[in-house]
């Protein structure tokens, strides 16, 4: 408080006054709680995050004619284990491109940023807040969908785990980076949603979910190579075939993450 | 004690002016209220007055700060109800006022004021399944549950029922009678001549007038009709003269 505010600034004369760090862990730990619960009171959004990587193995697996014998189609490994890590780059991509996006669009088409920014609190820590929950589903629905491969099917697969987590963290950043571009100059949420699903599906085309592993064409490949989810997609599978991920795959996403999540920070309106 | 002053206020958006010349001064627990018709300036006004936009001229001093320089210091003493803002379709009453509750050093007690404001019967109703009324009555307690010193409160009533709308003024001169200076702005005339202490009349973004609203009905003269009430006075000093007719 400096001079010139007004005597009466301390009318609550309570003795134990909260400090400024104690409020702002409370303050944050009450906005991620908040944004965990409405993250899960949308039970559409919250299945396709987190149930959903796990019941489509469960499903390939267990309705699919062959998908846990060897073939030659998949250079003699089992259809599920290649599958398994392009099942991660769809959850990835589900998680950025339609949990958080719609999130983040709705919260500014409401309101509740601008509403924020009339509080102490910064509309930056919400969106912080939206990161930690929509991240938090994504690496629980990609758990769910391990533990499904390996309890009912008995995969072995001997990935490599740094890989494995580095492809995850930067095709997670790249995708998020993405989301908030988009939710960054689309005006309503109903556009971010249609812009949204207008980058998933291709996305997700890229990212081998209809032509996995080696089905996927050449040209096809090389054009995916250079998307973000395209590009995390085929490392998460150089990863869990036990090799590193390509110095490519591992500058594109990189990449997209820079180019886009600076783009994002430069664009995004708060109202 | 004055605790805003606003002095020769400017704000455009591009080519557009939205605030030619406004300057007032409120005292510190009154209602002071802001009029006008659409589109005159009173919302820009009141978000320059927080900080939330920057004037282009003109300066403003709010409890002697210097909203552009002290925006997070006037976050923690002035509580706003912003028009058309809105909170997530499935958060509930107790919920919101806990959240917003958590981010003030001495934050209001928020089961009183969910009780004040008569919500504590929807206090487990998502904000979706609110009333207008409701949802208004919760968008001031948010306003209120940080203890600001100042509550500004733009549009409160516009879409609310009759019932809902007398008993949103009722609110207001509860939240003074605690103490809190209350900036108002409102483009009904029986709001602000039931509620405010002083007005001022603003037209495309200049200040017509500042007055009561016993002062402004009373020094109205207007051709053939006897006892004006302050919709004819504001009119009056909105509308460009005309010829009579
Ligand atoms: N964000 C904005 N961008 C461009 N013009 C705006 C914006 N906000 C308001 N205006 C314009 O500025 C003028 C004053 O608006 P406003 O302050 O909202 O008036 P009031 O609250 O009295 O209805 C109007 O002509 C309005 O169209
Ligand atoms: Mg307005």
């Amino acid at each position: 408080m400096n001079a010139t505010a007004s005597p009466d600034t301390a009318r609550s004369g309570s003795g134990t006054r909260a400090t400024p760090r104690r409020i702002a862990i409370r303050s944050t730990a009450k906005l991620v709680v908040t944004e965990a619960k409405l993250f899960v009171r949308e039970p559409l959004g919250a299945f396709f995050a987190i149930v959903f990587p796990a019941a489509l193995i469960l499903v390939l697996g267990g309705a699919m004619p062959g998908f846990t014998e060897p073939s030659a189609d998949v250079g003699g490994r089992l259809p599920i284990e290649v599958y398994l890590p392009i099942t991660l780059a769809l959850a990835i991509g589900t998680v950025a491109l339609v949990n958080l996006l719609n999130a983040l669009a709705a919260d500014r088409e409401k309101g509740v940023l601008r509403r924020l920014s009339t509080t102490p609190v910064s509309p930056v820590r919400l969106l912080g807040a939206q990161l930690v929950v929509n991240v938090s589903a994504l690496v629980v629905g990609c758990g769910l969908a391990l533990l499904a491969a390996w309890g009912a099917f008995r995969i072995t697969a001997h990935p490599n785990v740094p890989g494995l987590l580095i492809a995850f963290v930067l095709g997670a950043a790249s995708m998020v980076a993405l989301a908030l571009l988009v939710a960054a100059f689309t005006p309503t949420g109903r556009a971010a949603t249609g812009l949204g699903s207008l980058v998933y599906y291709p996305m997700l085309f890229a990212a081998g979910v209809w032509t996995p592993g080696p089905l996927m064409p050449d040209a096809v490949r090389r054009v995916a190579d250079f998307t973000p989810l395209g590009a995390a997609s085929q490392a998460l599978q150089d990863a869990w075939a036990g090799d590193w991920p390509r110095p490519l795959h591992l500058a594109v996403m990189v990449g997209f993450t820079v180019v886009l999540g600076g783009l994002a920070t430069k664009l995004f309106r708060w109202s | 004690m004055t605790v805003i002053e606003v002095s020769n206020l400017q704000k455009r958006y591009g080519d557009q002016v939205a605030v030619r010349d406004v300057s007032f001064e409120v005292r510190a627990g009154e209602i002071f209220g802001i009029v006008g018709p659409n589109g005159s300036g009173k919302t820009t006004t009141v978000e320059c007055l927080t900080g939330l936009r920057r004037p282009d001229g003109g300066t403003i001093r709010v409890l002697g700060l210097d909203p552009d320089l002290a925006r997070a210091e006037l976050r923690r003493s002035v509580g706003i109800q912003l028009q058309e803002s809105q909170l997530p379709d499935r958060l509930k009453v107790w919920e919101a006022l806990d959240l917003y509750s958590s981010f003030y050093a001495d934050p209001a007690d928020w089961r009183a004021l969910m009780a004040d404001m008569g919500l504590t019967a929807k206090r487990n109703t998502v904000f979706a399944k609110l009333s207008g009324g409701q949802k208004q009555r919760l968008s001031v307690a948010l306003a209120l549950v940080g203890n600001p010193r100042i509550a500004v409160l733009d549009e409160l009533t516009t879409g609310l029922d009759p019932q809902a709308r007398r008993d949103t003024w009722q609110l207001v001169r509860d939240v003074r009678d605690r103490g809190v200076t209350v900036v108002l702005v409102t483009h009904f005339m029986d709001e602000a001549e039931r509620l405010c202490d002083r007005l001022a009349v603003v037209r495309a973004g200049e200040v017509v007038a500042i007055d009561t609203p016993a002062n402004l009905i009373a020094r109205t003269e207007l051709p053939g009709i006897e006892r004006p009430s302050l919709e004819d006075a504001v009119l009056a000093l909105t509308n460009p003269p005309r010829a009579a007719a």
